[in-house]
């Protein structure tokens, strides 16, 4: 057996700060992301609307970057502009639904048998369909758009943070400590708002950051499938979509907006993965 | 056997809840089937036969009341009629079912024929070069979605290189494969992540030092005692990722024109065909459930803890 562990009493300490170090620089990269799809309206350099039919289909170059599409459109120009949909969407909408989630759940958990009975009946139900499946049902009933599309992966993800925060805040009332908050006259909201909170926020927040990537990968799924955003607006899963039929041509305006999802869903998860070990007790050295 | 009776007891609300959640769905929306069905045809109709036709569908009664319809029909196999091409939705869906259940299938067994061994390889042979590689591999995979997988694929393999044919025009074994490729790269990176930390977990328990120092060779603690224990890992798994596996079918199948049942949801989807969305939600969503319970018994039958009521970890 080789790859046997070797033990080492430092080692806790030195990884606690490169950990540091690492969250540090992907935070700071996650939230450079983030600046760019606020601001992408100023951020790209030719309008990502306008056409001009005579450079239509350019490979890349110096003054277009990433080529031209179809209609002539800088390709980069609209990479930059997609961003707003793709990440500033996602990431409303993970924010959304862990907080909702989240207080269904202590609600669940807090609140008499009936309505925690209920409420969880319900989320199990939401669980028994597969996920993207209904989320396609709900964007077609709704018809397509971004907000449906949102709202449609909203209906679908709640009930996973409704469960985490019921059984975390199940625990957590169990402890003593919840007990001696209450005779030392804690009423219930402020139980729930000093003590319950503050526990339970540790695995909700790990779990919202592991979302991102995988919500952001859908929200351009429904888009790729006509279910989000509409062209003209710039969505790299609708982009990919519409210029699909240029794979054989031109493979590098299909790709492009690929792999701008590609990376933010990267730096997102690799953000998640780095949050998760830094809030982790056993790397607390 | 009481325990599967049980927990089949269990699953009847929720059976009944999908039922009328994938009716209320539909019922929210389809309340202007009939006049988008003449829409689809580009013909002013007047009013009255709107009407009428609204009347032969029973659109007109009350909700309950569809709704028991509806379920009644539904039990004997009736889910109504194509609006688009007026064929019966649930003989097209059942026709159309084996197509996606070869390429789920399909998908699934490549998935466990890479992640399972890489996974190992990767728990075994913690930290070093190729351990690292892997898992950079597998997070690689975890953040492409799969329809850009599926694009790139096209453009490697079927564009520059020319091996494999890039929309499937018949059910055979060749263009089944970029599909099944496209949707086994995003699980194969998931599970060998999962693979790897349950691997790891079981090597580092006590039971696996004592074989050690009685001087049983490595690969017979991993394959007899450390498998066993990772197969119940990926079982659960599986089962649970059925669910992404069948909504990615759907974008996949329509990239690569793969004639299954997630292709005939999104076709019916563009055309505003409600009873063929309907069967399509229901029907993945029974399947879901009911893969998800076979699991779950087989769990329960593997693991002689949990059979036994033994608490503990």
């Amino acid at each position: 057996m080789t790859g046997q562990r070797i033990p080492t009493v430092r080692k806790p300490k030195v990884r606690k700060n490169n950990l540091r170090l690492k969250l540090a620089f992907l935070a700071c990269l996650a939230l450079l992301l983030l600046l760019a799809s606020f601001f992408s309206e100023y951020l790209t350099p030719y309008d990502p609307y306008l056409q001009d039919l005579t450079i239509a289909k350019a490979p890349p170059s110096s003054e277009h970057w990433l080529g031209t599409d179809r209609y002539g459109r800088d390709m980069l120009s609209r990479v930059i502009a997609g961003s707003r949909t793709s990440i500033f969407a996602s990431l409303l909408l993970v924010g959304f639904i862990a907080v909702f989630g989240s207080l269904i759940g202590i609600l669940c958990a807090r609140s008499g048998k009936w309505l925690d009975t209920f409420l969880m009946r319900t989320a199990d139900l939401f669980l028994a369909f597969p996920g993207l499946v209904f989320a396609l049902a709900v964007a077609a009933v709704l018809g397509g758009g971004v907000h449906n599309a949102i709202f449609a992966l909203a209906a679908i993800s709640w009930p996973k943070y409704a469960r985490l925060s019921r059984s975390q805040t199940l625990a957590i009332s169990a402890l003593p400590f919840m007990q001696a908050a209450r005779m030392g006259g804690c009423g219930s909201l402020q139980l729930v708002w000093r003590h319950v909170l503050p526990n339970i926020s540790g695995p909700i927040l790990v779990t919202a950051m592991l979302d991102i990537g995988t919500m952001m990968m859908e929200l351009a799924g429904l888009s790729f499938l006509g279910l989000g955003a509409k062209p003209p607006i710039p969505e790299w899963g609708s982009m990919m979509s519409e210029t699909r039929n240029l794979l054989p041509t031109q493979p590098w305006i299909t790709l492009a907006p690929g792999f701008a999802i590609f990376f933010s869903v990267m730096v997102f998860n690799l953000l998640g993965d780095t949050v998760r070990d830094y809030l982790d007790p056993k790397n607390r050295g | 056997m009481g325990y599967a009776l049980k927990r089949f007891l269990q699953l009847i609300p929720i059976l009944f809840g999908i039922t009328f959640l994938s009716f209320l769905l539909m019922y929210l929306a389809g309340s202007d089937a009939v006049t988008e069905m003449y829409a689809n045809r580009g013909v002013e109709v007047a009013q009255e036969i709107i009407d009428q036709k609204k009347a032969s569908l029973g659109l007109d009664l009350p909700f309950w009341q569809q709704y028991g319809n509806w379920l009644l029909g539904m039990l004997q196999g009736d889910m109504g009629h194509s609006y688009v091409t007026g064929e019966e939705v649930f003989s097209a869906f059942l026709r159309k079912l084996p197509a996606t259940m070869l390429l789920t299938g399909l998908s699934l067994l490549l998935t466990v024929a890479v992640s399972l061994p890489c996974g190992i390889w990767a728990a075994v042979h913690r930290d070093r070069v190729s351990d690292l590689l892997l898992r950079f591999a597998s997070f690689l995979g975890n953040a492409m979605p799969n329809f850009f997988v599926a694009m790139v694929l096209m453009d490697i393999l079927g564009i520059e290189l020319g091996l494999l044919p890039v929309i499937s025009s018949n059910m055979d074994l060749k263009s089944a494969l970029l599909p099944t490729l496209t949707l086994s790269v995003a699980m194969s990176a998931k599970y060998l992540r999962q693979v790897r930390s349950a691997v790891l977990e079981e090597l580092g328990k006590d039971y696996v030092l004592g074989a050690r120092a009685r001087g049983i060779s490595e690969g017979v603690i991993l394959w007899k005692n450390v498998m066993k224990a990772a197969m119940l890992t990926i079982l659960t798994l599986l089962a649970l990722s059925l669910g992404n596996l069948l909504g990615g079918t759907a974008i996949i199948e329509s990239i690569f024109m793969w004639d299954g049942v997630g292709k005939l949801a999104v076709d019916a989807i563009n055309m505003r065909d409600y009873p063929v969305i309907q069967a399509y939600v229901m029907w993945m969503a029974m399947i879901y459930v009911g893969v998800n319970l076979l699991a779950d018994l087989l769990y329960h039958y593997l693991d002689p803890r949990i059979r036994l009521g033994v608490s503990g970890k």
